[in-house]
């Protein structure tokens, strides 16, 4: 199923489909390999929409809530 | 070949490659960029001194930031590009590698940290991505120095090789291909490191390591700061300095304007330290031996966390928090550098996205953060009285950081943007690493900082003499009185503190102080104006205008918390 980076549990693993928002945050994200089609594993999600932490490749990336919520990824539950 | 470019996605060991290559003789100088600092050296190649630039750290070519649009109007101007690329994460790096392929410049590529993807699992065929990028690439390793013979030698070989991509997805697919080709990756199972890391940013566990960390980082600070000045700078002066000073008094003779200057006033007959505010007397004994000592241990501690790659989780926790001043999580960085120094505190403002994170982050500094030689100063003389004094002061600058920041936040037009960093991996900090930073701190307060509280203290005693101390306190003595209830020769440390905060705090000792009248004293001193190597930083990151905003606020703070300390203490 689809749902968004913040509706992720932790340890939950996802493929991304899309990116919406505009031209300053596609490149901002793409330029730090979050992109269409990479496998990213949920961490930890902070309270209070909080941070999003992610694993892409072999990183660790923490992202805002307003930017993880504009990230769609394909979930198997 | 004039001028080496080493260019590279942020934090992957670009500055330890640049100091391998320009070696002991760094001349590290500030370029002055707009948003970002560039440090350049020389580097020595056969008869050639080539100039080596070490560019902020940039994830994309396509400029979304002004420190990227930097590094691109930097591009022009180099004729060797080093691109510098971790083996680790091969990916991500290479795409800027691609990017910087197209531009008409020649690039050798340094894959470093290749020490470390043999523990991480990782194979990569070092001559296939050089076919494939056409250009030499050279594994190295910043920190043991591994194949940095090798990059210089290879440098001539550098080439441009001019790719075209037409979009780009095209450079992903690229990329996608070249990595399936040269980069292998085995099974590897979670080192002890990692499974650290990912409790330290899991909010359950990531909250109570947070508190630890902050609780501990205080203790050791104050633990190591007490015990240098206990054990060792106060003897020294008691048992070596002193001696010397009471001949040369004797020499010079009290009474005289030489000994005025030089030692100062005689506290009953006797040379006080902490009291007598000569050159070589209080002037030697407040950077040294109640200043230093603090400042050794918080740049040792601050180093050790910097260099283990902490913070930045630490920002990630406090993110939330910090958006209701305006910030994000990353402003906390700029902030504990400013726990040491208001000057690279200040500077490192430039990781911020906007304006308006920068100014916030600046007046929340300017006004509630006091620097390390401060909060030595109030720790050395306020400390004497009781230690909750202390506590009052610091918890009257904490209250004032987040009332400030509420309004800031409320006031000021626009919205913080959000937090968007990298994790670096853990790592255990090199022992020479942390002592190299550690002493170039330390030098940097000595060179900058030592002239400054001469010069205030000189600046003090002449003022003294020619009895303009005494017209300013004639002046703004009854309001003094009126507003903070502080005798009116406590205009000669205001005055101080537009030079050096900690001199200023120094002059409150000898006024014979009420401890109230000590606690207000020292709060105002921290708030109403920034020492003057700030107030240059201010003006030169914020402009003059933001700077006049900064200080009309800073002064009404320092009336209104004063007056009301006064009232209610």
């Amino acid at each position: 199923m689809l749902i968004d980076l913040t509706q992720m549990r932790p340890g939950e693993t996802g493929v991304i489909k899309e990116i919406q928002g505009g031209q300053g945050l596609m490149i901002r994200v793409r330029s730090m390999g979050i992109r269409y089609g990479k496998k990213i594993t949920k961490v930890s999600s902070h309270f209070w929409r909080g941070p999003q932490t992610i694993d892409v490749g072999n990183m660790q990336i923490a992202l805002g809530f307003g930017m993880a919520k504009r990230i769609l990824v394909e979930v198997e539950r | 070949m004039d001028k080496i470019l080493l260019i590279g996605n942020p934090n992957i060991g670009k500055s330890a490659i640049f100091s391998r290559l320009t070696g002991a003789k760094v001349i590290i100088s500030n370029y002055p960029g707009t948003t970002v600092e560039f440090t350049q050296g020389q580097m020595k190649i056969g008869n050639e001194r080539p100039m080596v630039i070490d560019v902020p750290g940039t994830y994309s070519l396509e400029p979304t930031s002004k420190a990227e649009e930097v590094a691109v109007n930097m591009l022009k101007e180099g004729d060797v590009v080093i691109n510098v690329v971790d083996a680790t994460n091969l990916e991500r790096n290479l795409h800027l590698t691609l990017q910087l392929l197209e531009k008409d410049v020649p690039v050798i590529v340094a894959l470093n940290m290749w020490d470390e993807t043999k523990h991480k699992g990782i194979n990569i065929d070092v001559k296939k991505l050089e076919e494939y990028l056409g250009v030499p690439v050279v594994p190295t390793c910043g920190l043991t120095s591994e194949g940095i013979t090798e990059l210089i030698a290879r440098l001539p070989e550098a080439k441009t090789p001019k790719l075209k991509f037409s979009s780009d997805d095209q450079r992903w697919e690229m990329l996608g291909k070249i990595i399936g080709e040269v980069q292998k990756l085995s099974h590897h199972h979670h080192t002890f490191w990692e499974r650290l890391e990912d409790l330290s940013i899991k909010p359950w566990t990531g909250l109570p390591i947070a508190a630890a960390v902050i609780y501990c980082t205080f203790w050791i600070i104050r633990l190591i700061g007490e015990n240098l000045i206990g054990y060792v700078f106060e003897p020294l002066f008691e048992k070596l300095w002193l001696p010397l000073m009471v001949k040369l008094s004797a020499i010079l003779g009290e009474g005289t304007f030489l000994h005025h200057i030089i030692i100062g006033n005689l506290i009953e007959g006797k040379i006080d330290f902490g009291q007598s505010f000569g050159l070589l007397t209080t002037g030697f004994f407040v950077p040294i031996a109640m200043v230093l000592p603090y400042l050794l241990s918080f740049y040792l501690i601050l180093g050790l966390l910097e260099d283990f790659g902490y913070l930045p989780r630490l920002a990630v926790l406090m993110d939330n928090i910090m958006h209701h001043f305006g910030l994000h999580g990353y402003a906390i960085i700029p902030m504990m550098l400013c726990a040491g120094c208001k000057v690279p505190g200040i500077l490192a403002t430039r990781i911020l996205e906007g304006r308006r994170e920068k100014f916030i982050a600046s007046v929340l500094m300017a006004i509630a953060i006091p620097c390390m030689a401060q909060t030595a100063m109030i720790v050395g003389l306020v400390g004497q009285r009781g230690g909750q004094y202390v506590g009052i002061i610091f918890l009257t600058l904490f209250i004032l950081l987040v009332v400030k920041g509420l309004i800031l936040n409320k006031v000021l037009k626009g919205t913080s943007p959000e937090i968007l960093i990298e994790m670096p991996p853990y790592r255990l900090p090199q022992i020479t690493a942390v002592f190299k930073k550690l002493w170039m701190r330390i030098f940097s307060f000595l060179r900058e900082a030592l002239p400054l509280v001469f010069l205030g203290i000189l600046f003090i005693n002449v003022l003294h003499i020619l009895k303009i101390i005494d017209f300013l306190a004639y002046i703004f003595g009854p309001m003094l009185m009126k507003l903070w209830g502080l005798p009116k020769e406590a205009i000669s440390a205001l005055v101080v503190g537009f030079l050096r905060k900690d001199v200023a705090v120094g002059m409150l000792g000898p006024l014979n102080l009420t401890t109230k009248q000590l606690v207000i004293g020292s709060t105002v001193l921290a708030i109403y104006f920034p020492c003057i190597a700030t107030f240059v930083v201010l003006i030169r990151e914020l402009g003059i205008k933001d700077m006049v905003k900064a200080a009309i606020l800073m002064l009404t703070v320092a009336l209104l918390v004063g007056s009301m300390l006064n009232l209610f203490l």
